[in-house]
């Protein structure tokens, strides 16, 4: 394990060889750390089968097919609805696996692409022996995916070529297997899928850690500092540029070019969805705007003068949108070219001046820096000719346009989340603009309403109601925590033995997009229940912006109030979608560090450690990528149960447990060898809620663990029972599962549990405290011993 | 019969529309084990009883368990109807592809199945689908507004009103 000797030489001159460009690549130089390995370093796709195979018995797979037909080769379409096989052979079950498994195969190559061009461009800039250090003294440990899924322990950025060499193998076998008549189990192709996860938590660990080394992005830095956040938090006055992706070495390309002209206070940044995340760890001058939805409203709001886009949830129209309000476009990756010149190797005077003499709408540099000083340059020329043309209305045209509506419903058939736009546009058209407003927050900015043939009378629903929002929109502003990255050792040895024993009730992380069902304060208000409850809260993404996009009853967004450190109460911000693993990188560290597991390439044993003892549950209230799939399919190998939003029911397929069924709920007691009963802990892997009351109630619940202490238990419980008792007025109905002595009851409720458990005829668990794994070669007993 | 929400194109199986009310109530009469999931979708309406008030009116009528998911089973007991159980949807439906698992659990699986307001429209359709393709042994009926392809037999998309009146007379022939 190690990393190949790469020599370079620009110029090389021997009695015997001339060269120019000249790059040796020696095999791989092994070089060795010292933990020893276990037994799965870079595990292929079968390595990992029989744990996946075991989570899979526990939480089975209930498939719902949003289409019947297959259409994936010219075979088809095929029906495969009722039972039917297509003419490959393929039945439903096997089709959806396969779909799923084409989701997390798109999430994971997305961020390993992400992670690859991220890493050439900071080996270029910074060379391949630039240290990592995620966070000197306080994290020891770094990069605890790696360690665990390959074994190599990196020192460098060089290192990280390994580890995506390995990540990039994996995922083209991955994707071939969805190729028509390869494989033909379901059960086969979701213990793919957890490759597919898993092989994508190392992609993105490797991107954080890399940008964060070479950027000096805060290094798991509970304090730190806060970012300004919101529609309204962007002056005006100044030329505007707005970056918008997830890779974002082209906007520190901009920071970098006005720190170098001193030009930082004359030229406003901001971004939107993880490029702003990330910039923001950067510079202290950057701001967001908000989540992925923003992009519209922001766009046509023309505060925008350039735009400059990288890669991922960027809109597909977005040379369209900037056009019509006159900004300019700058693409700077290869992977979203738009249809424009490729103008990288041109001097930046000349692109500048094509660029503000309005010769081109936009144009794609593919180098960093250049795009970046192309940027100010063009932001700064043209800002004052702009004038912050936008396309929203004014109150008076939004009222006037609202007249012409006939009630058709057309657009609200079109709309995802099917909002009652003809009734507030009735509303507003005589004269009251709140209902319509009112509609900005659930609003997902999709602009499917407004899409041609839509509107017999050629309304644009979206427009409106951003414009009857206006003046509101100027009062946003938000603050939020800056990505701190990864967790501190000395967080995990404070909180490890709580977590286990259950005393802290859970970590609950809200992740992924905003496709929100309704407006995105209902995250921020999930997690200031938990932050209130002393639960851990860790969060990434546009959750992260959703849960700052809100003001609690003190009128401060929810990073003022609760600290930043990873205790009871604690309210997390690890950073970007890449900064994910860091996540995951507390539950391994609790099982390494606290518990002491063996880490490096022992992937099945920490996913066990974590299963049964690491009272953790992601949220994906918005997930709406093929990322957000394969993120929540890392988690799933380790165990660790994710709840997402009704929309995430499109992804087709939930891992469903079955509480009533004593067989599934059988851990082995590592102390005795023999079973033990656990209860269903926890319940489900992959749970779609249908409304924030009902996720509200899962989250406790999906935190029980097998490892429970009676104090532990009692105290998750007091939170199951207490939410279930608010939200839907009566004790759970399935509290005699959870409840495995008397002890385990939260004393102010003993009465009333004890005669509820009566009443079902619950008994006391035969060996309510194992020590529980679901794996055999664990059992510390010898034969006969 | 188009479905409701744009882009959601069914097919090639899809549901028999209900034209006459009556049909429905000929079903649960005839089903040896129907069951009612009924969710939040059923506690929004505008008139002075909601879709959860026809919902009561048709399991009382027709003896039907009702399994309520997220918060439903709060108002159903707010109009004194105890639900039989409170389940998420993904939940009741995942056990229902089962053909040995029943509410009653006896191992005399339901053959009929009625759906109401499982949240947002798009995510009944999932569950509708679900059950058509892994649970061969049941017929599913939907009781929505709005046209549910997925399911054996559904209304076409209709106005409130004429919902109601359906809703109304299938209770109506389960009473006499
Ligand atoms: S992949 Fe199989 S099911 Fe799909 S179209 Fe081709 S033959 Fe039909
Ligand atoms: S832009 Fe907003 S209102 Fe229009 S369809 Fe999308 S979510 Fe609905
Ligand atoms: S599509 Fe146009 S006319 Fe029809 S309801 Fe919507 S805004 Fe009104």
């Amino acid at each position: 394990m190690g990393s190949k000797l790469r020599v370079k030489a620009d110029e090389l001159q021997l009695p015997w060889l001339k060269a120019k460009g000249l790059e040796l690549t020696l095999g791989r130089v092994v070089r060795e750390w010292e933990e020893e390995p276990g037994p799965t370093p870079m595990p292929d796709i079968a390595s990992l089968r029989e744990w996946d195979k075991k989570l899979l018995r526990r939480y089975q797979p209930f498939y719902l097919p949003f289409c019947d037909l297959c259409c994936l080769c010219t075979f088809g379409k095929c029906d495969l609805s009722k039972g039917k096989r297509g003419a490959c052979g393929i039945d439903m079950k096997g089709q959806l696996s396969r779909l799923v498994l084409l989701s997390c195969t798109i999430g994971a190559s997305t961020h390993c692409g992400h992670a690859r061009h991220m890493l050439e461009e900071l080996i270029e800039k910074y060379g391949r022996d630039h240290p990592l250090d995620v966070g000197g003294e306080s994290v020891y440990l770094e990069a605890p995916v790696i360690r665990l899924v390959t074994g190599i322990k990196p020192r460098t950025l060089g290192d990280l070529e390994d580890v995506l060499d390995y990540c990039e193998t994996e995922i083209v076998h991955l994707l071939s297997c969805v190729h028509t008549g390869q494989e033909g189990d379901n059960l086969d192709f979701e213990s793919k899928v957890f490759h597919a996860g898993m092989i994508d938590h190392v992609a993105m660990e490797v991107a954080d850690i890399a940008q964060i080394s070479a950027y000096g992005f805060p290094k798991a830095d509970p304090e730190a500092h806060l970012v300004e956040l919101g529609m309204g938090v962007v002056d005006r006055s100044k030329p505007v540029i707005l970056v918008i992706g997830h890779n974002v070495p082209p906007a520190i390309g901009v920071a970098d070019y006005l720190a170098r002209m001193g030009l930082e206070d004359q030229v406003e940044v901001c971004g939107i969805c993880c490029t702003a995340i990330d910039l923001t760890r950067y510079s202290r001058k950057a701001k967001i705007v908000g989540p992925l939805s923003f992009q519209l409203r922001f766009v046509r709001s023309g505060v925008a003068d350039v735009i400059m886009v990288d890669e991922q949830c960027i809109r597909t129209d977005i040379l369209q949108e900037a056009q019509k309000v006159n900004a300019v476009l700058i693409t700077t990756h290869y992977k979203n070219l738009q249809g424009l010149p490729d103008r990288t190797k041109d001097p930046a005077d000349q692109i500048v001046r094509d660029l503000v003499e309005g010769k081109l709408p936009g144009v794609a540099i593919l180098d960093s820096e250049k795009a970046g000083e192309v940027a100010v340059r063009v932001a700064m020329e043209i800002a004052p000719r702009r004038r912050k043309m936008g396309i929203i209305p004014t109150e008076e045209k939004v009222m006037e346009e609202a007249r012409r509506c006939t009630a058709c419903f057309s657009c609200v058939r079109a709309c995802p989340n099917t909002l009652p736009i003809p009734k507030a546009l009735a509303e507003a058209a005589g004269g009251n603009l709140k209902p319509l407003s009112e509609l900005y927050e659930p609003c997902v900015g999709c602009g499917r309403c407004e899409q041609e043939g839509i509107c017999p009378a050629g309304i644009k629903p979206h427009t409106l109601i951003v414009g009857a929002h206006r003046l509101e929109t100027a009062e946003e502003k938000f603050k939020m925590r800056a990505g701190r990255g990864a967790i501190q050792d000395v967080e995990i040895r404070r909180v490890g033995q709580p977590i286990v024993m259950g005393e802290i009730p859970g970590v609950v992380a809200f992740v992924g997009c905003s496709n929100f069902p309704g407006s995105w304060k209902e995250v921020a208000r999930m997690a200031e229940e938990f932050a209130r409850r002393k639960y851990i809260i860790t969060t990434t993404g546009c959750s992260a912006m959703a849960i700052g996009m809100y003001r609690d009853e003190n009128g401060q967004s929810l990073y003022e109030t609760y600290p930043g450190v990873f205790d009871a109460g604690g309210l997390v911000n690890c950073g970007s979608c890449v900064s994910n693993p860091h996540i995951a990188d507390a539950a391994i560290k609790i099982a390494s560090i606290f518990a002491k597991r063996r880490l490096r390439a022992n992937y099945e044993e920490i996913a066990d450690y974590i299963h049964n003892r690491v009272g953790a549950v992601g949220v994906a209230w918005g997930a709406y990528s093929q990322k957000a799939s394969s993120i929540a399919s890392g988690f799933w190998r380790l165990g660790v149960p994710v709840i997402v939003g009704p929309h995430g029911s499109k992804y087709r397929r939930a891992l469903l447990g079955r509480k009533e069924d004593p067989e599934a709920w059988k851990v082995i007691d590592a102390r005795t060898g023999k079973e033990a009963y656990v209860g269903p802990v926890p319940e489900h892997l992959f749970f779609m809620a249908e409304t924030v009351e009902e996720a509200m109630v899962a989250i406790p619940k999906l935190c029980m663990r097998a490892s429970d202490t009676t104090k532990g238990r009692s105290i998750k419980l007091n939170h199951y029972i207490d939410l279930h008792r608010r939200l839907f007025g009566e004790l759970p109905d399935d509290l005699h599962l959870f409840v495995r002595t008397v002890a385990d009851i939260p004393v102010t409720m003993k009465d009333e549990v004890l005669a509820f458990l009566k009443e079902k005829g619950w008994k006391e668990f035969e060996n309510p405290s194992p020590d529980p794994t679901l794996i055999p070669r664990l059992v510390r007993v010898k034969e006969g011993g | 019969m188009e479905p409701w929400q744009r882009a959601e194109i069914p097919g090639p199986v899809k549901a028999v529309l209900i034209t006459k009310p009556e049909v429905v109530s000929a079903l649960i009469k005839r089903a040896r084990r129907p069951l009612f999931v009924v969710g939040t979708g059923t506690l929004e309406g505008r008139g002075e009883k909601l879709p959860l008030d026809h919902v009561i009116r048709i399991a009382r009528a027709g003896g039907i368990p009702v399994v309520a998911t997220a918060q439903t089973a709060v108002e159903l007991r707010k109009r004194g109807f105890q639900p039989a159980a409170r389940m998420a949807m993904v939940e009741i439906c995942s056990r229902l592809t089962d053909p040995r698992w029943s509410l009653q659990g006896d191992g005399q699986p339901h053959d009929l199945v009625l759906m109401m307001g499982l949240g947002p429209y798009y995510m009944e359709w999932l569950m509708g689908s679900g059950l058509k393709s892994f649970a061969p042994h049941l017929r599913t009926i939907s009781l929505n507004r709005f046209y549910q392809p997925h399911c054996s037999w559904s209304f076409p998309n209709l106005s409130e009103e004429e919902w109601y009146k359906n809703l109304e007379r299938i209770a109506e022939e389960l009473e006499r």
